[in-house]
Parts: C-alpha cells; sequence; structure tokens
C-alpha cells in the first residue's frame, strides 16, 4: 500500500521541488528588492523557501522511578528534524493549505514563516523580509492565529484586547472603530464584544480572535488550525470570513487545518507536508486524482444482488440492501459504466470523487506506518 | 504615549477583576512589621535600648517605610513569562511590534496602583495602632524618597526579567529565580536595618544591588540618617548594567524559542 501512496507522491515531490527550485531564491530576490529592479513582469512571491529546515533537542525520559532517576542525573536529549529542506513560493494573494498528519511539519513550518521560530538551516524571505529578525515593518504585515491559543485578555470584554492592539499597532480611534465595526459585521459579532472574553463561547471566541488578529489588516495571514474545536456552523462562518477577507483586501492566506472541508472550501492549492518533508505541491483535485487512480459509482439496484456479481465491474467499496459502491479505475470508467447500464436493472447511478478526507486519511494512516 | 495609556489602563481594568488577590498580596507583605515587633523586643530587652544604632521611633519608621517600599517595588515577572511561555501566549506578544517586556511593565505598574488604597488603609491602622510614630516626609523627602522606590522598583524589575529570560533555556526560570529570594530578604533591609548587619556583611551587602532595592529608599522616606553614601549612584549603576544584560539574554533566549506552547 505504501508503495503506490508515498511512494507515488514522492516521485511528484522531485518535479514539484524543480518548481521551487526555478523561482528566485531568498537572497537573489532580497538583492532585486534592495535595486528596486522593476525590470521583470513576474509577480514577485510573498513567501520564498529554500532548503528550510529545523532541528529540535528534545529530552527523553524513561517511565517510572528508575526512569525519573536516571533523567534526573543524566539528561539524554536527542535531535528531531521538525522540518528537511523544504522548498515552494507563495505568490501574493493565494490561499494555500499545509497538509499533514500530526508531527508532520506544518505548525513548525508557519512558526517559521511568521518569525516565531529560528531555522536550523535554509534560506527564507516573508514579505521581503528575514521573519526571524522580527522587524516592525514585517509584524506589521503579518498575523499568526493559533487555534487553540488566545491573545485576548481573558477576564476582559474583546474591545479592551482591540484597544491595546490598535495602540501597539498606531490606529487612530476613529480607524479603529471602523475596522472593529467592517470585521464584526464581516464575523457576526456584536454584543459579544462587551461580554469578558470568559464568557464567551468557543465559536465566539474564535472570531473575536480572529478579529484581533486582523485588525491592523495584515496582507498574509498564518493560521494554524484557525476552526479546531469549532461546530459545523462555526467552521463555515469562520471559513466564509477568510474567503471574504482573502477576497476584499487581496491577503495571502497560509492556512493548516485538520478539518478537510477548511482545505477543499479555502484552498486552490495544497503543500503536504509528511515527516518534515514537502512530497506535494500543487492543486488540491490533482492530489486528489493521484492519490486516488478510482472513481467511486453508487447504483442503486431494483433488486439486491451480492457482490460477486459486481467482480467484473469493480472494487466492491460497499453493499447495502439494493445500494452498491463501486471503485472503478478512471480509464475504465465510460466502458464499465456503459455495461453496467446495459446489464444491470439500475435505477439510479451516480459517479463521485471517493471523499478527499478518506484519501488523505489513509495517506497518513499508511505513511505513518510506513 | 498612546501605547502607554492604553497599556496602563487595560492592564490596571485586568487588575481591578482581581483586587481582593491583591489585597491579599499586600497583607502578605507585612513582614516588615512582624520584625518592627521583634526588634522592638530585642532592643526593649537589651542592656542600652537603642544599641541597634536606631530608637524605637527610628525602627517604627524605618519598617513602615520597609513595608510602604516593598509594596511598590515587588516584581513578578519570572512567573507570568513563564506562565506565558509555558501556555503559548508569549507566542503571540512576540508577533506584535511592541517589546513584551513592556506588557509586563504596563502589568506591574497598573498593580501598583491598585494595591494602593490596601497599602493606604494599612498606614492608616500602623499610625492608629503606634500614633507617636506618625510623621509627614517634606516635599522634598517624599520626593526623593519616590524616585528611589521608582529605581529600586526598576533594579527589581530588571533583575527579574533577566531570570525571566532563562525561560528560553529552562522551562522553570521561576526556580532559578527563588535563588535570589534569601539574599533579597537578608540582604535587602527587610528583616533588619542594615545598621545592625556585622560590619563585614553590610561591607558585603552594599556590593550588591539588595540594599538599594529596600533599605535605601525606606531611609529616604523615613528621614531617619542615612548611613550609607554613594545610594543613588549605585542604583543608576546597577540599572546600566542590569538593562543591556537583559538585552542580550533577550537576544540570545530569543533564537533558542521553540514556541512549545502554541
Amino acid at each position: 500500500m505504501s508503495e503506490h501512496g508515498l511512494g507515488v507522491l514522492l516521485d511528484w515531490g522531485t518535479g514539484l521541488t524543480n518548481r521551487a527550485e526555478c523561482l528566485p531564491c531568498p537572497r537573489r530576490l532580497a538583492a532585486r528588492i534592495a535595486s528596486n529592479d522593476q525590470a521583470t513582469s513576474l509577480p514577485m512571491p510573498i513567501v520564498c523557501a529554500e532548503r528550510l529546515s529545523k532541528t529540535y533537542r528534545v529530552s527523553q525520559k524513561q517511565p517510572g522511578l528508575g526512569g525519573t532517576l536516571r533523567h534526573f542525573f543524566w539528561r539524554r536529549s536527542r535531535l528531531v528534524e521538525a522540518v528537511r529542506e523544504i522548498s515552494f513560493s507563495i505568490e501574493p494573494g493565494e490561499m494555500v493549505g499545509f497538509l499533514g498528519a500530526n508531527g508532520a511539519g506544518k505548525t513548525t513550518t508557519l512558526k517559521m514563516l511568521s518569525g516565531l521560530v529560528y531555522p536550523s538551516g535554509g534560506n527564507l524571505l516573508v514579505a521581503g523580509h528575514s521573519p526571524q529578525r522580527r522587524q516592525a515593518s514585517f509584524l506589521r504585515n503579518i498575523t499568526l492565529v493559533m487555534g487553540q491559543k488566545q491573545q485576548l485578555i481573558w477576564d476582559l470584554p474583546p474591545l479592551d484586547s482591540f484597544r491595546v492592539n490598535a495602540a501597539v499597532y498606531g490606529l487612530d480611534e476613529r480607524e479603529t472603530k471602523r475596522r472593529i465595526n467592517e470585521l464584526a459585521e464581516m464575523l457576526e459579532l456584536g454584543e459579544e464584544l462587551t461580554r469578558p472574553v470568559r464568557k464567551l463561547s468557543l465559536g465566539e471566541r474564535m472570531k473575536a480572535e480572529l478579529l484581533a488578529a486582523l485588525l491592523h489588516r495584515p496582507s498574509l495571514l498564518f493560521l494554524d488550525e484557525p476552526t479546531l474545536g469549532l461546530d459545523v456552523n462555526a467552521q463555515a462562518r469562520v471559513r466564509t470570513f477568510l474567503a471574504d477577507y482573502n477576497r476584499r483586501h487581496g491577503a495571502t492566506v497560509l492556512l493548516t487545518s485538520h478539518y478537510m472541508a477548511d482545505i477543499t472550501a479555502l484552498c486552490p492549492r495544497v503543500l503536504l507536508i509528511h515527516q518534515g518533508g514537502l512530497f506535494y505541491d500543487g492543486s488540491l483535485e490533482t492530489l486528489t486524482q493521484r492519490l486516488s487512480p478510482c472513481r467511486l459509482v453508487r447504483l442503486e439496484l431494483k433488486t439486491p444482488l451480492p457482490a460477486s456479481a459486481f467482480s467484473s465491474y469493480g472494487q466492491v467499496e460497499a453493499i447495502d440492501g439494493r445500494e452498491v459502491k463501486l471503485l472503478i479505475a478512471r480509464d475504465q470508467l465510460t466502458g464499465v459504466v456503459a455495461r453496467l447500464l446495459g446489464n444491470l436493472e439500475v435505477l439510479d447511478l451516480e459517479v463521485a470523487d471517493p471523499p478527499i478526507e478518506d484519501v488523505i486519511g489513509q495517506l497518513f494512516q499508511r505513511g505513518v506506518v510506513q | 504615549m498612546r501605547i502607554a495609556r492604553v497599556l496602563l489602563s487595560s492592564q490596571y481594568a485586568y487588575m481591578l477583576e482581581y483586587r481582593a488577590e491583591i489585597a491579599l498580596w499586600t497583607l502578605s507583605g507585612v513582614v516588615p512589621f512582624i520584625m518592627l515587633a521583634l526588634w522592638s523586643q530585642v532592643d526593649a530587652s537589651g542592656a542600652n535600648p537603642g544599641e541597634l544604632g536606631l530608637n524605637r521611633l527610628q525602627l517604627g519608621r524605618y519598617f513602615l517605610s520597609a513595608f510602604i517600599v516593598r509594596q511598590f517595588t515587588i516584581a513578578w515577572v519570572v512567573w507570568a513569562f513563564e506562565e506565558d511561555a509555558l501556555q503559548g501566549r508569549l507566542s503571540h506578544a512576540l508577533l506584535q511590534p511592541l517589546h513584551p517586556l513592556w506588557r509586563y511593565l504596563a502589568a506591574h505598574l497598573a498593580e501598583q496602583a491598585t494595591r494602593l488604597p490596601f497599602v493606604a488603609v494599612l498606614v492608616g491602622l500602623f499610625f492608629l495602632l503606634q500614633p507617636d510614630t506618625v510623621w509627614l516626609p517634606s516635599l522634598p523627602q517624599a520626593l526623593t524618597a519616590l524616585v528611589a522606590i521608582w529605581m529600586a522598583f526598576a533594579i527589581h524589575f530588571l533583575l527579574q526579567s533577566a531570570f525571566a529570560t532563562l525561560c528560553f533555556w529552562s522551562e522553570r526560570a521561576s526556580a532559578l529565580e527563588r535563588l535570589l529570594y534569601i539574599p533579597y530578604l537578608f540582604l535587602s533591609g527587610l528583616v533588619a536595618p542594615l545598621e545592625v548587619f556585622p560590619p563585614a556583611v553590610r561591607a558585603f551587602a552594599l556590593w550588591t544591588p539588595f540594599p538599594y532595592m529596600i533599605a535605601f529608599p525606606a531611609q529616604l522616606l523615613s528621614g531617619n540618617p542615612l548611613t550609607f553614601s554613594g545610594g543613588f549612584a549605585a542604583m543608576a549603576l546597577w540599572i546600566a548594567l542590569l538593562l543591556p544584560l537583559v538585552a542580550l539574554l533577550w537576544k540570545a533566549g530569543v533564537r533558542r524559542y521553540s514556541a512549545m506552547g502554541a
């Protein structure tokens, strides 16, 4: 299984890495910025990462009293390569999703791009800056939203935190009020803004967090699990808001999420990260096609049939009475569908791609096992 | 200026939410009053009352001043910083165009403002119980003492900030900060006026920042005769040493930051 899972992706990775290498490296980009080179008509990438790496030292402790004592007297640690030489670039206004299992390196990558964490190696240029220098002009352009971490002051209403943020980013009172109203309207926030944060529901809090993070109108958004823990309706509202914000302000959005619905709704392009390496960079649609060489055909029959009756058409995914789900190779789809309609009493037939959640989920499972 | 105003007002609003806790913290700082009772007994039972170098009145005023000075020089950056680092809140602060230490400074100043009425009540109570100790410092005396208190707070804040930056290397920087507690307690003049120390210990203490964190401002406020000179110069020197140290540690520390809680 793993061979046509990550193996296939590895092959694409080779091709797509070349794409990143064709782009100007951060140093060349920096030189272009410094020389104010307007000659080229190519859009300047807002993010340019070249062989970006991060290695952490992690201490190790065995369980139990013995392990505790050993840990006390003789600390052992090992190096963990959280991100391994990944290269990619992102154009202004793009919405890009980072996909990967837990611990794949998505969040570490976002932390490096936002300047929170120093890279261990490679070159990185974000919005014309080295993020790790955290210059004020860079910080005014970006924001990082972490789904489970809050910046709002817990015991005060969100409006108090907004006032602080507005002062920190140098917004005058009128402009602050205007932006709060605009964002509150987009996020459907009202009297919640005058309630202490601790009294807000998770969804309301997340929306208020987004408002706080976007008050200074950043052009580059790093969103780490922005819909984590939210109910389906709240997730949908946050997604609509992000798409709207991207449209209105031309902002670039980099997003990690475990909810595939976030990625499918917002990100035409995805970066697939596995065990610290970049395995895929391209459209979600292509990823689905490559990962799943079959299409899902759902049949509703006039009378139930045993699974053996479908062996000549394709792989039986599920049978539930008169409903049958078959996986059929993409290149044989037309012929097989014609045969199905000709040979069986079919009441209804539907062709679709297998759910992306399943495809990606299986890939991660295989990858982890591997 | 607007940042300072907004930060202070929001932090003050935040502190008011915790006014009961701050009242308890104020009460917990009555060590100088306990020490006053103790030293008064020691002095009275000695062969020559006043041999401590301070008479009963001066002793009372000194410990009351020490109490006031302590209330407005307390620093807790290391605990707040450590918690923020572990909970991931520091990450947000690091990504804003304002040095995170300014937020902690605002929080400290707001907390001092919240403490003020509680301190006033305790001082009033003290005067009620010991009416003969009542004194009103002259304006120059009060202003000088105020400057000394601010400088003492700056030293304490910077010392703690230096330890707070160790959070970038250790998850428990507050434990390291505890190393300061004993010398602070004994050499600052909190448990005993510096006059009662053996000369060698006293001379040693003056080479540390601790006497300038309590004893020196307390002497100024109480109007007792100053028993050591160059207090302001020493305070300025400590601030001048600690500021670049904090900046250096910060610069080195953020390179190691792994945003573990975030």
